[in-house]
């Protein structure tokens, strides 16, 4: 066993694993900001408020309905997916050419009414999820104790976000998408629906972040709260990224896991800030982001 | 001449017997976390607890009116003590009730001296604020760090968990149950292994976890509070913290991260609480009338506190006759020995410090809890005199002045 920095190897390897855990949250949220940005040019602040919303249907659909976590995986992000369709088509879709901070704004307030019902109703302490028993218990890897359930989050995280990105650059009905954003009118005389389109890829980016908020359930803390401790990061981790670029977004949003995991070891006290002296010098150097096109 | 004096003793006279009959307005502010983490240690639910006790102390029988204003400091000094000074400036508020974070607390116990107010903290936890920080216009109800550090520390480091890491939450707070735990631990012939400073509000504990396992440390003490708590036991059980050996001290547990955690996760936690609201006849029949306001919720010890500080409070300036001077209604709140439902018999020492009898608890196993908020079971009781930090280590300016 060798050192660096005064750090055993073996537990700079562990904290690297699980900066790649914590990566694939950050990943799967800011893919689902970056899609909503890149495709409507919507700053969607309500994304932290999704994300809770996906953990406590969780919660709910368990505690009420019986159903487990497999079953939630696939039925939540449908059901907060078609709150966004919801939200897009009650008050976004009338903020469609107007300046990109209306939408922030009304998203911004959208996010506090909703975290202040369920805190009314579920107060702030959270609830309790427990870790499906298929994925109880761990691996010793050696240099560190592997909880089965993380393995987990990390596999499956980059199967979504590698089928998302996938589906957005690489399919037919993904260059509809991206055709759309650049010209609608255009797009809409080949008589494609362009609004539906939009309303769809907006229940889409809102699902992924009900998706991130089921995951993140038998995990951590399930409060009305941890989606607003989450989405500041998660902005930063997209910003630094490069507003609106998929594969941006999945790229930061791991290394950024990672650089906030070797954080926590070197100067702990800093964990949750260094992700925005990174963004400071990103914004400094490359104002359009790691992967971003010039503006 | 004459005449004039005469009429000035007569106005003089009539100003006095309408100021005798007049009735004593009372302005009490509770500020707490109201949309955070901390908001289901007080919270509305602080606010409830004070209008039972201001219904209990019945203020028309003594000729008073009492009025509960409430606002949310956000967990940010610099609004706590922001608020406070608007409330003791503009809105006339005599006393500033709760503020957890203590942080917070610490800001605003500065305001309230100098403004000459009262201060009855029931949900901070700073063993300073009857220390080094001590004030005339203080009194520190329900718990503290010292208090906190020398129930569940203390015991655990009889039982044989005698090598600790601490998980600090990285502000006032943290930091000092930190040092009365490591105090404790070493009074009693424990070592500390290592300590790590998780910032406020951390989703993930995972590295802090790993950091803890591989000190190898007995016990990993929780410096923190509310969901960083939770957090981190929750991932801790997902780490295999107890399959290794290890067992977790969670320094400051409420009922409601019990709840949160659900049994299955908590079992078997250590914890040390001055009140529990299934402990007695008392404490289950309050509990019923305070969950008419609170639906579905229980009460934690520091919603206890706020409701039997403010009424000892309104029992002193009924017996004052006048709320205007704190450090007056203060003194009379020492002078007089305390007497509620909740807490019964104690005292308020000459430091501000209330002093009651402290619980060492254990969290049941699922299979043992027969009824929602069926919890804890008793371990040990501390005795009032041993509960809290004897006066002579206070390090309290104001009493080795005089």
């Amino acid at each position: 066993m060798f050192e660096i920095f005064g750090i055993p190897s073996q537990a700079l390897f562990g904290q690297l694993l699980l900066g790649l855990i914590n990566g694939s949250f950050y990943a799967l949220l800011s893919l689902g900001l970056a899609v909503i940005f890149g495709m409507l040019n919507i700053i969607n602040f309500t994304h932290g408020a999704q994300y809770m919303m996906g953990a406590f249907a969780a919660y709910l659909l368990l505690q009420y309905v019986g159903l487990n976590y497999w079953a939630a995986l696939i039925i939540v992000p449908i059901i907060v997916g078609a709150t966004g369709i919801l939200i897009e088509r009650l008050f976004l879709q009338h903020l469609r050419g107007l300046d990109p901070l209306y939408g922030l704004i009304l998203t911004f307030g959208l996010a506090l009414v909703i975290e202040g019902l369920f805190r009314n109703y579920y107060g702030s302490s959270g609830l309790p999820y427990s870790v499906p028993p298929q994925l109880q218990g761990g691996h010793n890897l050696g240099f560190m104790f592997l909880p089965n359930y993380r393995a987990w989050v990390i596999a499956f995280s980059l199967v979504v976000c590698f089928a998302t990105w996938f589906a957005i650059e690489r399919t037919r009905l993904g260059s509809y998408l991206r055709a759309a954003t650049e010209n609608p009118a255009l797009v809409r005389a080949f008589g494609i629906n362009v609004p539906r389109m939009i309303t769809v890829t907006y229940g889409f980016g809102v699902g992924l972040a009900a998706l991130a908020g089921v995951m993140a359930a038998p995990i951590y803390n399930v409060s009305p709260q941890m989606g607003s401790d989450l989405i500041i990061v998660v902005f930063a981790v997209v910003v630094i990224g490069g507003m609106g670029s998929i594969l941006g977004a999945i790229i930061t949003g791991f290394v950024l896991g990672i650089v906030e995991g070797l954080t926590k070891v070197f100067f702990p006290e800093a964990s949750n800030t260094v992700i925005f002296v990174i963004m400071v010098i990103v914004l400094l150097v490359r104002p359009a982001g790691m992967f971003g096109r010039s503006v | 001449m004459k005449l004039a004096t005469a009429s000035i003793l007569a106005v003089a006279a009539l100003v006095g017997s309408a100021a005798h009959a007049q009735q004593i307005n009372v302005k009490l502010g509770v500020l707490n976390d109201m949309s955070s983490l901390y908001a289901d240690i007080g919270g509305a639910g602080s606010v409830a607890a004070a209008k039972l006790a201001v219904e209990d102390f019945n203020p028309a029988a003594h000729n008073m009116k009492v009025e509960i204003i409430s606002a949310d400091h956000q967990n940010k000094p610099d609004v706590g003590a922001n608020i406070a000074r608007q409330w003791a400036d503009v809105d006339h508020v005599d006393a500033v009730v709760d503020v957890p974070t203590s942080s917070v607390a610490l800001a605003v116990a500065d305001v309230v001296k100098e403004k000459n107010k009262v201060f009855l903290v029931s949900g901070a936890a700073i063993s300073d604020l009857t220390g080094t920080k001590c004030s005339p216009n203080t009194v520190h109800w329900t718990y503290d760090t010292w208090m906190l550090a020398n129930g569940t520390g203390k015991a655990l480091v009889k039982t044989g968990g005698d090598t600790w890491f601490f998980i600090t939450a990285d502000y006032a707070f943290g930091h000092a149950l930190e040092r009365d735990t490591t105090a404790v631990v070493l009074a009693n012939g424990g070592k500390v292994l290592g300590s790590v400073n998780a910032p406020l509000n951390t989703p993930d504990f995972s590295s802090f976890l790993l950091q803890a396992q591989a000190s190898k440390a007995k016990i990993i003490g929780l410096a923190n509070a509310g969901g960083d708590t939770d957090n981190a036991i929750k991932q801790g059980a997902e780490f295999g913290i107890a399959a290794g050996g290890q067992h977790f001290a969670g320094l400051l547990v409420f009922i409601n991260d019990v709840e949160a955690l659900g049994l299955k996760t908590a079992q078997g936690l250590t914890l040390t609480e001055t009140w529990y609201w299934d402990m007695t006849d008392a404490n289950r029949a309050w509990t019923k009338r305070w969950q008419v306001l609170r639906p579905g919720k229980f009460p934690a010890m520091t919603i206890a506190g706020v409701y039997s500080s403010v009424l000892h409070y309104l029992k002193a300036v009924a017996a004052l006759k006048s709320a205007a001077d704190g450090k007056a209604v203060v003194a009379k709140m020492k002078e007089m020995p305390t007497d509620d439902p909740l807490f019964g018999k104690g005292v308020i020492r000459a430091d501000g410090r209330k002093i009651h009898p402290a619980y060492l608890f254990e969290v049941k196993k699922p299979e043992e809890s027969k009824y929602p908020g069926d919890d804890y079971k008793l371990r040990a009781t501390i005795p009032a005199d041993e509960a809290f930090r004897p006066l002579k280590d206070d390090k309290c300016p104001m009493l080795t002045s005089n």
